[in-house]
């Protein structure tokens, strides 16, 4: 039996392999399907719920969902882009989000995305919550105005022998990202680093740098988001 | 105090074996013992289980009886369901904050009453009532709780607090507790008699696939509200592949207006527990576990004793039901007040000892359950209705019932009406029928599967209840005149910010904006505009959220959008386009009270 699995995206005829998601496969074959809490070789968490495609009339995260032979993928339809685009407008009104001041400002997945759906003010009233910053660990702050909550610095950042340093606490609109204070005072720079590199969003900054790179040569001040499986 | 979470800590670990998935179990001997579990024990407990702070933390946090902060010697958890606000709640909060001196969310000075709200307690019928130390009080006045709280200052015991014991076996000696049955209407699937060991006896005298073949002839369909077909739930466990298998009962009914599971663990143990244990033997199973939700702790020792004497009828153990070969036996795990637990996957997540966030899916729990094992999982009332199918025969149970739904529902039936309590029916009866029967003819709304399900007006009363018209798990809420429905839907709001488990977005941020903007609209500040973005916004949440909690939670206001659009139509300005939610007094009342001056708001006002 062969591995190789064949479906379509918006008509298109992809192929991919057994036990690959539908965002992997897509990536493959071209086709860019918008993600947030999903990281490449992270277990998807299906948090930010941005992926969801439409695959025989149901809607699924595209980035839980295995591919499988002659599904019908629907992904750049405008009624799910526009919910997409919800989802973002969202993040935007439950967090506080100062992007010109933000040191992830064009490297900010959730920015880019802000632009790559057009979005002017968000839809929704601001939510304007208190939300507190965590300074206390010694190489990095949690800044939780800015957290989306996409759990990848809980899959992602683990001490050797697998503990999280990173975890969701409380639950509903007042889960928030913790550190736990022991594993991560022993966190080096290169983890620190690490883990900011896998926060989509500045809720994750390292301490005692910044701006090393100047805003308007960051990475999606070059190019939009998406474009680098889409091309142009 | 760094001392004593030391011993209490490392007593709790070692009573459940060092084992991380007993943390719930862990957890809650440390809250007993010290009355909330500290930022010290916290971190006591992941030290000596291995685990990060954070994985402790994130338990502790996101069940509602387990908390960081004292919660007091006596810790009132007062249900604030709808229903239990048509019964006077507000009253009764009230006399409990004055006589304890102290706000709901917080402890009096002394530290001897906490107060704290809580979401349905699974007692629609018996409203208002709390939970006081793990002891239930129902049909609570004002009177009642300012004896409650006399009692509570003299230090008197909780148990002896309760004083007119219920009917049946809540009279037991494990139980005694004052909550009724209030069983009004018997059927012939649950409530006919049944003679312990007959079910399994039979079951076992036949083989497991013909078990399986009876549960797919009866088309029984899942009790808890997502009406999956049983017996093709109980085939796809038995042929996953694998040795080791777990039945999962469900007995954290957590929609508010559901209590029927509480009266059928009361009264028909044994033919739930024997139900558990037919299943087991249909997919291969040798152990079951009861997912009580902490609400229902109060029967714990009953239900424990119970099993005790099923192993000692070798209905349970080794060769169970007198079936050489065959061994199952049945645990109970306490949940610890979490609604989003009663979804499948957060059930089996929290019985592991992790926060009860839903998992991701495929892969299903009959391929991948509990421990990574294949796993049914089945509503208490699906459960007993599989011990009378194995009975009866499945052709039997597919007489009754209507083309979808087969044989009887169990609905607990509670609000505006004058006969509360639960009705085993056939499914298809009309609304009008049961409204008739409960008493609660003067009703203008009936909600129909709690607040994630239908809120139905008089003009669809003729429908029927059943997975072809109106699906519930069970709760119907009667809602008369005198109440205010509005006030309704935004009680179900708060219940569904308060119970989002916070995984994904849509559910996390948009239940709080759906509810913002239906206050916007209370407060008559909404325009035709808004209505039209509710709508919409309802959509959003349904369409992308990641579980039945947010796919559904928009449907309090989604469904009496579209039955009651007159009421939120009279609450709007239909003279203006655009009316903002922004309160100009309300926002400089600070700054002006410091500087001495009156608003001067000018055209603003």
């Amino acid at each position: 039996m062969s591995d190789k699995i064949t479906f379509t995206i918006d008509g298109k005829e992809c192929t991919g392999k057994k036990g690959q998601t539908i965002v992997e496969a897509a990536k493959e074959n071209g086709v860019y399907i918008p993600v947030l809490c999903h990281y490449d070789g992270l277990k998807p968490a299906g948090a930010c719920r941005i992926c969801t495609v439409r695959v025989g009339g149901r809607n699924m995260a595209a980035c839980t969902t295995p591919i499988a032979n002659d599904i019908v993928v629907q992904n750049n339809i405008p009624e799910l882009e526009d919910m997409r685009k919800a989802i973002v407008e969202m993040l935007f009104v439950e967090g506080n989000h100062m992007c010109p001041t933000c040191e992830k400002s064009g490297n900010c997945e959730l920015q880019a995305l802000g632009y790559r759906y057009l979005m002017m003010a968000p839809r929704f009233p601001y939510l304007w919550p208190t939300k507190q910053v965590d300074a206390s660990i010694p190489k990095l702050y949690i800044d939780r105005n800015r957290c989306i909550l996409c759990l990848r610095c809980h899959r992602g950042v683990t001490t050797k022998d697998g503990k999280h340093i990173f975890g969701p606490v409380k639950r509903g609109d007042r889960t928030m990202i913790t550190a736990d204070p022991e594993l991560a005072a022993g966190m080096t720079d290169k983890q620190a680093q690490q883990a900011m590199d896998i926060c989509p969003v500045g809720a994750l900054l390292k301490k005692e740098v910044g701006f090393v790179v100047p805003v308007g040569k960051r990475k999606y001040d070059q190019k939009p988001i998406g474009s680098e499986i889409q091309g142009n | 105090m760094g001392k004593e979470a030391d011993t209490v800590v490392k007593k709790a670990v070692k009573n459940h074996g060092g084992d991380a998935t007993c943390l719930l179990d862990i957890i809650r001997d440390v809250q007993d013992a010290m009355g909330c579990v500290s930022d010290e024990a916290v971190l006591q407990i992941a030290r000596q289980l291995g685990i990060s702070t954070t994985d402790v933390e994130g338990v502790v946090t996101f069940y509602h009886f387990f908390s960081k902060k004292p919660v007091g010697k006596y810790s009132v958890y007062l249900n604030n369901s709808a229903v239990a606000v048509m019964k006077g709640r507000a009253a009764v909060a009230k006399a409990f904050e004055q006589g304890a001196r102290c706000k709901f969310g917080s402890v009096s000075s002394d530290g001897v009453i906490g107060l704290f709200d809580t979401s349905c307690i699974g007692m629609n019928d018996q409203e208002p009532a709390a939970i006081i130390n793990g002891a239930v009080f129902t049909n609570l006045t004002p009177e009642k709780a300012k004896d409650l709280v006399e009692a509570m200052k003299a230090g008197k015991d909780v148990n002896k607090m309760v004083k007119d014991l219920g009917d049946g076996q809540n009279q037991s000696a494990l139980v005694k507790s004052m909550v009724n049955n209030n069983i009004q209407k018997k059927g012939q699937v649950l409530f006919a008699p049944f003679e312990g060991g007959s079910a399994l006896k039979k079951a076992v005298s036949m083989n497991p696939a013909g078990v399986i073949d009876e549960m797919k002839k009866s088309n029984l369909r899942g009790r808890g509200g997502a009406g999956f077909p049983a017996g093709m739930k109980w085939s796809f466990c038995r042929d996953a592949a694998g040795k080791k298998k777990y039945v999962i009962c469900n007995a954290d009914e957590g929609e508010p207006g559901t209590f029927k599971d509480r009266v059928i663990l009361t009264e028909l143990p044994h033919m739930l527990f024997e139900g558990m244990a037919l299943a087991g033997y249909a997919i291969g199973s040798d152990e079951g576990i009861l997912y009580l939700r902490a609400e229902y702790a109060y029967l714990k020792d009953y239900l424990e004793n119970v099993l005790a004497g099923l192993r000692k009828k070798k209905m349970l153990g080794k060769d169970a039901g007198g079936k050489k070969g065959f061994s199952f036996d049945i645990s109970i795990k306490l949940g610890a007040g979490a609604y989003v637990c009663g979804e499948e996957s957060a059930l089996i997540e929290s019985a592991e000892g992790k926060r009860g966030a839903p998992r991701n899916r495929p892969p299903f729990p009959a391929q991948y359950g509990y421990m990574g094992k294949p796993t049914i999982v089945n509503n208490v009332e699906t459960y007993c209705t599989a011990t009378r199918i194995i009975l009866e025969g499945g052709e039997w149970y597919a007489k009754m019932g209507t083309a979808q739904s087969k044989g009887t529902k169990l609905l607990s039936v509670s609000g505006d009406c004058k006969k509360p309590g639960i009705y085993e029916v056939e499914f298809g009866m009309t609304i009008q029928t049961l409204l008739e029967e409960c008493d609660g003819r003067p009703a203008v709304a009936v909600q129909v599967g709690g607040p994630s399900g239908n809120c139905v007006g008089k003009k669809d009363f003729g429908r029927r209840i059943c997975f072809d018209d109106l699906a519930t798990g069970g709760s119907i809420i009667v809602i008369g005149s005198n109440t205010d429905l509005l006030e309704v839907v935004h009680n179900f709001m708060d219940f569904f910010v308060e119970e989002s488990c916070g995984w994904c977005v849509p559910c996390r941020a948009g239940n709080v904006i759906l509810r913002n903007k239906l206050e916007k609209i209370m407060h008559g500040n909404g325009t035709m505009a808004d209505l039209k973005e509710l709508e919409d916004w309802c959509l959003i949440v349904k369409s992308m959220s990641r579980c039945g909690l947010g796919q559904t939670s928009p449907n309090p206001i989604y469904t009496t959008l579209k039955n009651f659009r007159e009421l939120y139509e009279a609450k709007v300005k239909k003279d203006v386009e655009y009316s903002t939610e922004f309160d100009l007094a309300a926002a400089v009342e600070d700054s002006c009270k410091y500087a001495g001056r009156k608003p001067q708001l000018g055209e603003h006002s």
